[in-house]
């Protein structure tokens, strides 16, 4: 009994166990609802499956979760991932031109110059907010309200379709035996595993989170800390524009990354991550990310009409942010036990 | 004399720069394009707009309090929605359903304060939770737009009261005005007001003053609430119709025109009066992008996204010397 208890401490000072709890219900639900849910097959040298699907689906946003665990981490926010998205695209496809087959730019120039723009606008963020000291919130506002023009500005406000068909090997499912989106996210997370946790920069971001003032004084460059966190912020967004025009084959400036946003800091928040700043997890997004999106694909095929995903998602966030609120889970504790004083 | 004028000058700067901006636009156009300085093309921005003031005057109490609101365009979106539903789908008298819809963006307000304030979930997760949930709704009522033919309805959308100048208002801005005079009424004439500015400025020496800061939190989403659903009721009014896509990306509009009107998102400072002018900046360079005719809509965006930076920049160095000088 007390091993269990401790386990269940451990689980519960992680922040994750809500996360697991959660993304473990909603695959039985599925897998009860439909037992094939978990098969795979290897059909023309490509694997298909419900779950392949999840994955290749949620890939941008896992990547942009990464960016968004390290900007929340520092206890800011990013608001301007989802223009950043669209922007990304809408250079990548102006760079690759709109004739069939041909592409005006080379492609590692391509990807070179989208990623540069990305980063450049995440540094935009982060001098605004560690040099001049805005607000997180209000500096990637600006950019989240003037971004959506900028993408409008390029693609025309309309939008451009792809048609050079190399572009599509990163986004599309059917690139090599699994689709090489999620090699992208394999690396990604594996480089920025290293950063944060083979150096000191993730002590020094739960530092800055904790507190700014007192690491400032034990010698900590908050300024650059906190520059470097939306740098790469901008890039992992970019990385997941060119994910998303390339399964899309499209740049769409409207709507292009809409909501994205939201969905990265709501798997953010629902990997244990505190919005508030400090502790982070970078697995914890990861899980968030993939449960947001095995959320909306099993209510898709779950035969749900698509106008329930929202309410659904609403609903799944706000229980797994009242359940990692503390005072929510000492009000339930304690209602239950004068339940039970009274019972007895 | 001089050091009255220095703390004038701090203190109203952003909303005085933010009113002096809209005038000094509006009269450089009035100049450039014939046919903008008349009084309708202003009483039309007053219309167009009504919706986006009476949200931004619950807003503003939500950033003054130090929090922020992510749900305000699901739920114009939803109240007009469940407002057009409940007259056209259930044929329920519009002077039954209108309060009806009113109770209940109100409660929804509550509720969203009761989760931040007992539960101490951050505004920002648990309004955003709420604009999914709105928005949601929306869908679960109708996929398709609900277009409202009630007489009730249509007479008031249509009805013209005659202002001087050959111009006119709608019914839509009377209801303006008056809930930002009551946004301005509460804010600086009730205890509640000083409350919601004591627990923006620090919380903690407010809840050491002994003031009740929890249930105010709980009240200024309340309020901000009750705002977002005569929003959706005048909303209803003007699009007459209620659709699951509307009123989309009106929460950036709105906290953008609050940040313009001068109310920092750090809470503790702003004013009603700023919000009204930083949404009327934005109808106005809407205006200038149609008046001229060659700029592209997205301009519009740009321009208020460089504006919204130009205000936070000019707050941020006025606080600067505040802090060197004191």
């Amino acid at each position: 009994m007390g091993r269990i208890k401790i386990l269940w401490k451990n689980l519960n000072a992680s922040g994750l166990m809500w996360t697991f709890v959660a993304l473990f219900l909603m695959l039985l639900v599925n897998l009860i609802i439909n037992p094939q849910f978990f098969s795979m097959q290897i059909k023309d040298g490509h694997l298909y499956g419900s779950l392949v699907d999840i994955l290749n689906n949620g890939a941008p946003l896992m990547i942009v979760a990464v960016g968004m665990t390290l900007v929340i981490a520092t206890g800011g926010t990013d608001l301007s991932v989802g223009p950043i998205i669209a922007i990304t695209g809408a250079i990548a496809t102006t760079l690759i031109g709109t004739q069939k087959g041909i592409t005006n730019t080379p492609m590692p120039l391509v990807i070179l110059i989208s990623l540069s723009v990305a980063t450049g606008f995440g540094l935009w963020n982060g001098l605004l907010i560690s040099r001049i000291g805005v607000a997180p919130i209000v500096a990637t506002l600006i950019l989240m309200v003037a971004g959506r023009g900028v993408a409008q500005m390029i693609t025309g406000g309309r939008i451009m379709r792809i048609f050079y068909t190399p572009y599509f090997f990163f986004g599309s499912q059917g690139a090599w035996i699994i689709p090489f989106s999620l090699v992208i996210v394999a690396i990604v997370y594996l480089l920025a595993w290293i950063f944060l946790r083979r150096t000191a920069f993730g002590l020094f971001l739960e530092a800055i989170g904790v507190n700014a003032n007192s690491s400032r004084f034990s010698g900590i460059g908050a300024k650059n800390v906190i520059l470097i966190a939306y740098v790469i912020s901008g890039l992992c967004a970019g990385i997941a524009g060119i994910l998303v025009s390339s399964n899309m084959q499209s740049a769409d400036g409207n709507n292009a990354g809409m909501y994205y946003e939201l969905d990265a800091i709501a798997s953010v928040a629902l990997g244990g991550t505190a919005l508030s700043g400090g502790r982070f997890s970078l697995a914890g997004s990861f899980l968030g990310a993939l449960m947001l999106q095995s959320l909306t694909t099993s209510i898709y095929s779950l035969g749900v009409p698509p106008q329930y995903v929202l309410v659904v998602k609403a609903i799944v966030v706000l229980i797994v942010s009242l359940l990692q609120s503390e005072s929510f889970r000492m009000t339930i504790k304690t209602r239950i036990l004068s339940w039970k004083g009274s019972a007895s | 004399m001089n050091h009255f004028l220095t703390k004038f000058d701090r203190k109203y700067l952003p909303v005085t720069i933010t009113i002096i901006l809209f005038f000094g636009a509006f009269l450089a156009a009035s100049m450039k394009f014939t046919g903008f300085g008349t009084a309708q093309v202003f009483f039309n921005m007053l219309i167009d707009n009504s919706f986006i003031i009476i949200s931004g005057v619950g807003l503003t109490f939500v950033l003054i309090s130090g929090n922020i609101d992510l749900s305000m365009g699901a739920m114009i979106a939803f109240i007009s929605m469940v407002a057009a539903a409940l007259t056209e789908n259930l044929h329920l008298n519009p002077l039954v359903a209108i309060p009806l819809v009113l109770v209940l963006g109100t409660a929804i307000g509550a509720g969203m304060g009761t989760i931040i304030t007992y539960f101490n979930v951050p505004s920002f997760i648990a309004t955003l939770a709420g604009m999914f949930l709105t928005r949601g709704l929306c869908y679960l009522i109708s996929i398709e737009a609900v277009n409202i033919q009630n007489p009730f309805f249509l007479t008031v959308s249509l009805f013209q009261i005659p202002m001087p100048g050959n111009s006119f208002i709608s019914i839509n801005v009377i209801v303006m005005v008056l809930m930002v005079l009551l946004g301005v009424f509460l804010a600086h004439f009730t205890r509640f007001g000083r409350n919601v500015y004591a627990i923006g400025g620090n919380e903690q020496s407010a809840l050491l003053m002994g003031l009740p800061v929890k249930r105010t939190k709980v009240l200024v989403f309340t309020f901000n609430g009750f705002c977002s659903a005569v929003a959706g009721v005048i909303y209803a009014f003007y699009m007459l119709s209620g659709y699951g896509n509307n009123a989309n990306g009106f929460e950036l509009d709105i906290i953008s025109s609050a940040v313009i009107g001068g109310t920092p998102l750090i809470g503790g400072g702003g004013y009603v009066i700023g919000t009204v002018f930083g949404v009327l900046i934005q109808g106005i360079i809407q205006n200038i992008i149609a008046f001229d005719g060659t700029l592209n809509s997205w301009w519009t965006r740009i321009v208020i996204g460089l504006l919204t930076l130009f205000f936070i920049v000019m707050q941020r160095a006025l606080t600067r010397t505040k802090r060197t000088s004191g």
